[in-house]
Order: C-alpha cells, then sequence, then structure tokens
C-alpha cells in the first residue's frame, strides 16, 4: 500500500486484512479454513512488516484464547475463520465479553450445518446476532456488503469494540471474500494505526509498575457478584442498541414494498429494486450494516411506510426473526431464503415481490 | 530485632480457599518468592487456570489474566509475544495442562514459545470433586474410576513432562515433589531457574510439581505427603528431565 488514495484490486478477505492493519491490529492469530484463507495469508505476510505479530495457531480455539491474550495486553487484536470455526471460538468469544475485553472477528460464512459446503451462506445469523456461545451477551455484528465496505468497516470495528470493551464480529460470506473489487485505500473516519497505539487502556495488562495489579476474569462466585455484573453488561448492551445501529435505506419514502438483505444478497437486492421500479412498482431496500443491534429505527413508519416487506436471505429465514419483531405485526412479511450453495436469483426474488 | 521471615510482596494478605494440607498454598509461595527473589513484580504476567487454583490472581499481589480450562499457554503465548519485555508465566494443573489443554501445551512448547510453566500434578481433578485426571495412578480410586484406574478402560498415567522434553523447542523440563522441607527448598530452585531462563530468552521452561490433595486421596494431610514420597513418585520419577 504505497498511496494512501491510491486504487487497488483485492479481494474482500484482504481488503479486511488491510482495513484491520491500518485500524491499528497489530495481533492476529488464525487457523486455515476455506473461504477465509486468503485473509490469514494476506496477515502473515503484511503484519510482520506494520510490526505486529502473527501467529497460524493449532486450532480454533487456541486462536480466539490467543487473541484473549493479545487484548489482554491491550493491543488490538482479531481473528478469522469460517462458520465451522467460527463455531470452535465461542466459547473463547463468550469469555472475551465476559473478561470485557475488546477484540475483533471475522465469520466469513460458509454453508452448514456441519462440515457443510465451502460455499457462501448467510446461515449464522443467529449465532452471531443472538450470543454463540455460553452466558447472556453480545457481539456488535456488522455485515459489509461490498469489498470497499469490508475495509472501511474493520475501523468501525475496532473503534467500537475499544469503546464498549467487547467483541466485534464483521459477519461476511464466502461471496464477499472471494470477490475481488478496486478499493480505495484511504483513511475512512476512525482511529488509524498510530492513534489506536495511544489509545489509553488502564485496565490492561502491563506489569504493575506504578499501580495496583489489574485482573482480567469473568468469574464471579460471590454471591451476588455475577448478577451485578451481569447488570452491568445488560446496562452496556442497552447503549449499544441506543447509540450504534447502522443501516442503508434505499428507496424508502415511497416505497409501497420494501426489501431486506445484509452482506451479498443485498446488492442483490437493489438490483431487484431497480428492476421493479422500472415495471412501476414502488419498491425500496433496507440493508441493515449492524445486525446486532439490529436497526429496529428502519422500520419505523416515519422511515418507512411500506405495508408490504419481503426478507431475502441465504438461509431458511434467520434475520426474518428480527425484522417481524422490528415491525411487530404492522406490516406483511414475506420471506424468500436458499442454503447450502446457492443464493435466491434476481428474477425469483422479484417473482416473489410482485406477489406481495 | 531483625526480620528473618515474612509475606512475599508478591503475596497478598488473604486466606485461601484451598483444603488443609493442599499443595497449592506451597506453590503460590514459592512462585511469589522466586518473583520478589528476581525482581520481578511489577513485570510479571500471570496465568491462572480453571481448577483449584482459579483464582490464583486472588492470592497473587501482581497482574493476573484468566483463561478458559485448558487455554492457558494460548492466552499466555499472546501475552508475551505481544509484550516481549514482561515476564510471563501460566499455573496449571494436570486436567488443564494435560487433558483439556494438551494441544495448547504441545503447540505452545513446540514453537518454544518464551514462557514459563508451573505444573501442578496432584493426580486428580480437586475442583469438581475428585475425578481421574490424565495423571491418575493406575489402581487410584477417583469418582469416575471406582475400582480403581484400569489400564485396559483408562489408559496409563500420561507423563506429560517427559513428552514435551522431546521437543526441541522445550528447553527445561524439572519434576520436583511439595512433600517435604528438603523437597520444598529444592522445587524453589527450579522454579526460580525456569523464571531465569525466560529472562535468558532461553525459550520454554516447565516445573512439574507433584502436589497432595488429601481430599480427594481420602487421606490425612501427613498421609498424603507420604504418598508423594513413597508411590507417586515411582510413576513420576523427580529430577531434572531436560
Amino acid at each position: 500500500m504505497k498511496k494512501k488514495d491510491a486504487k487497488v484490486l483485492l479481494s474482500g478477505n484482504e481488503a479486511v486484512a488491510e482495513g484491520a492493519i491500518q485500524a491499528g491490529c497489530r495481533f492476529y492469530a488464525g487457523y486455515p479454513i476455506t473461504p477465509q484463507n486468503e485473509l490469514t495469508a494476506y496477515m502473515a505476510r503484511r503484519m510482520p512488516e506494520a510490526g505486529g505479530v502473527f501467529i497460524q495457531a493449532e486450532s480454533e480455539v487456541a486462536a480466539i484464547n490467543m487473541v484473549m491474550g493479545a487484548a489482554a495486553a491491550g493491543v488490538r487484536a482479531m481473528t478469522s475463520s469460517s462458520s465451522p470455526g467460527i463455531s470452535l471460538k465461542q466459547e473463547g468469544i463468550s469469555y472475551l465479553a465476559g473478561a470485557e475485553l475488546p477484540a475483533v472477528i471475522v465469520n466469513m460464512m460458509r454453508g452448514g450445518p456441519g462440515l457443510g459446503n465451502i460455499w457462501p451462506s448467510q446461515s449464522d445469523y443467529f449465532q452471531a446476532t443472538k450470543g454463540g456461545g455460553h452466558g447472556d451477551y453480545h457481539c456488535l455484528v456488522l455485515a459489509p456488503s461490498r469489498v470497499q465496505e469490508a475495509f472501511d468497516l474493520m475501523f468501525s470495528a475496532f473503534d467500537l469494540a475499544d469503546t464498549y470493551r467487547m467483541p466485534a464480529m464483521i459477519l461476511g460470506d464466502g461471496m464477499l471474500g472471494q470477490v475481488m473489487e478496486p478499493l480505495s485505500v484511504r483513511f475512512p473516519s476512525g482511529t488509524d494505526a498510530k492513534k489506536a497505539a495511544k489509545i489509553s487502556k488502564p485496565w490492561a495488562l502491563t506489569g504493575c509498575a506504578g499501580r495496583k495489579p489489574n485482573v482480567i476474569k469473568s468469574f464471579y462466585l460471590k454471591d451476588g457478584d455475577l448478577e451485578e455484573f451481569n447488570l452491568r453488561l445488560q446496562k452496556k448492551y442497552s447503549l449499544v442498541r441506543a447509540k450504534e445501529t447502522r443501516y442503508e435505506g434505499m428507496m424508502l419514502k415511497d416505497a409501497r414494498l420494501v426489501l431486506v438483505a445484509y452482506g451479498t444478497m443485498a446488492r442483490i437486492c437493489a438490483a431487484v429494486v431497480r428492476q421493479l421500479r422500472s415495471e412501476g412498482i414502488k419498491a425500496g431496500l433496507i440493508r441493515p450494516v449492524t445486525l446486532w443491534p439490529f436497526p429496529v429505527e428502519a422500520f419505523l413508519p416515519r422511515v418507512s411506510p411500506a405495508r408490504s416487506y419481503l426478507v431475502a436471505e441465504m438461509s431458511y429465514g434467520q434475520m426474518l426473526e428480527d425484522v417481524k419483531l422490528a415491525l411487530n405485526g404492522r406490516a406483511k412479511v414475506g420471506f424468500i431464503g436458499r442454503a447450502g450453495g446457492g443464493f435466491p436469483r434476481e428474477e425469483a426474488i422479484a417473482a416473489e415481490a410482485r406477489k406481495l | 530485632m531483625k526480620k528473618i521471615f515474612s509475606r512475599p510482596e508478591s503475596l497478598r494478605d488473604a486466606s485461601t480457599h484451598y483444603c488443609p494440607g493442599c499443595g497449592h498454598g506451597i506453590a503460590h509461595r514459592l512462585v511469589a518468592e522466586v518473583i520478589d527473589t528476581l525482581n520481578l513484580r511489577e513485570k510479571v504476567i500471570g496465568v491462572a487456570p480453571v481448577g483449584c487454583a482459579v483464582v490464583a490472581y486472588d492470592y497473587w499481589n501482581f497482574d493476573c489474566c484468566e483463561a478458559a480450562h485448558g487455554r492457558a499457554l494460548a492466552v499466555a503465548t499472546a501475552i508475551k509475544r505481544c509484550r516481549p519485555d514482561r515476564t510471563v508465566f501460566t499455573y496449571q494443573g494436570d486436567g488443564d495442562l494435560a487433558a483439556i489443554g494438551t494441544n495448547e501445551t504441545i503447540h505452545a512448547a513446540n514453537r518454544g514459545e518464551n514462557l514459563t510453566v508451573i505444573f501442578v500434578n496432584n493426580a486428580i481433578y480437586g475442583m469438581t470433586g475428585g475425578q481421574m485426571a490424565p495423571t491418575t495412578l493406575l489402581g487410584q480410586v477417583t469418582s469416575t474410576t471406582p475400582l480403581g484406574r484400569q489400564a485396559d478402560l483408562q489408559g496409563y498415567p500420561l507423563k506429560i513432562s517427559e513428552l514435551l522434553a522431546a521437543l526441541p523447542g522445550v528447553k527445561y523440563v524439572e519434576r520436583r515433589g511439595l512433600f517435604s522441607p528438603q523437597e520444598i527448598i529444592k522445587a524453589k530452585a527450579a522454579i526460580h531457574l525456569a523464571f531465569d531462563n525466560q529472562l535468558k530468552k532461553n525459550g520454554f521452561s516447565l516445573v512439574e510439581l507433584l502436589s497432595p490433595c488429601p481430599t480427594y486421596w481420602g487421606m490425612s494431610p501427613v498421609a498424603a505427603m507420604d504418598w508423594i514420597k513413597e508411590t507417586m513418585v515411582k510413576e513420576f520419577p523427580l529430577g531434572r528431565i531436560k
């Protein structure tokens, strides 16, 4: 990366890695799994150049726990994987949430359940947004739909993780990971590497010179302590819900019918909206960028007055539940989804939309 | 009057939750004394296990990190790589280090991470109520081997220290026992060497401590000490392994 304003051709996986490095990520641990291997390979080359630590871990489990160690030491840290590997990381993610450690986890989703296959999928929405591991916790979940956005959102992911001292997840899919697009490698709004190195983390483990010892833990055995801690977490989550939702709305004001999709599916749905508009059907699109917190406000009548919604996913209806909760019976909600390697095609989505 | 004995600065003024006759109190103190001697209290980061020593950070007076069960060496690897000028150690039991965490243990050792490992082997799971550990002796009765450990059903006591000593990344392995004043002095010397190795950037060092668990061995504290001396050392011989 020579010039900051230069355009380069990168895959989504590589863009995520470069974004992370420019956002000051200085620790990466990962384990090979398709379709995100380009990310790990990019980190292996770039991280030492940036003066950071790259470790190919012996397992997904080790990788997430290494991230815990690096985060505890006060360093911006991340790991990446794809669906089965992310399942293995869930214990560690729960510990990160319980120890209030900032870290970034990237999931380039592939088909499941089980070993599934290596094709793009959106079947881990529940796992990402509803917890995944044990305990009452959340990850901030950001869903890029383009390579440029994947790069840009890395800055947000690290900033949000640091601000709220909680794990943030980038939820992409195998398509986003593999597709190559021109990318402007410029600093979006957010903290760059220089500023990231100066973020004050008085809780971090640095050796207790001149202060009381710090302890990073998620263990609260004394009667009442865990409840008190959980209430504190819930208060933090309320704040995140109130302040950090993001979405992109497209032609919502006059829309009679609104498509709802995230990530790769949202790109396909944007084309469907244009097609329907050309037919005279007033269609619009809501693309949640934060999946947790879910952008409930996008569905308020003053933002999106439509009475019909069509949710499209590369799954059999996971985000669909959050859309229904957001609408709370106010509108008709249809669904179209495929999982296992395919995604709903434009014509199939348009046909489903015309029925509503 | 000259003060000749006091609590190490690296040990907090706290009562431990350990059972009477447990070896963890001795092991904690030895670690704290060595850290004081090497003047490392303000530079050390300890990683506590899951097991009886889960709240070791309540007893030590320096920076500490929790690790999920078995993952101490993954956590410690990253802390040390991110802060190479700090001294980083893990304190782990036999279940943590040699059962659920075997993978992390072997690979951290094989990478030659410049870390110090204090491995407390009491041949049983204490925190969860006395189940079979990877290091449980043949014939030893536990809550999950009610007829005693049988090789054909539960395999053999795992000599993880000998196994690790075979790896080129491992620089120092020694096994000591916490059953007599003389042996405790030797254990302290081994711990000292293991920390000193890290300061000299020598690489992975591990000290295994045979430690009494009177509660789940069903013995008096004195009988437990004797059991290490007479029985346990036959399976786990004391001395420098590497």
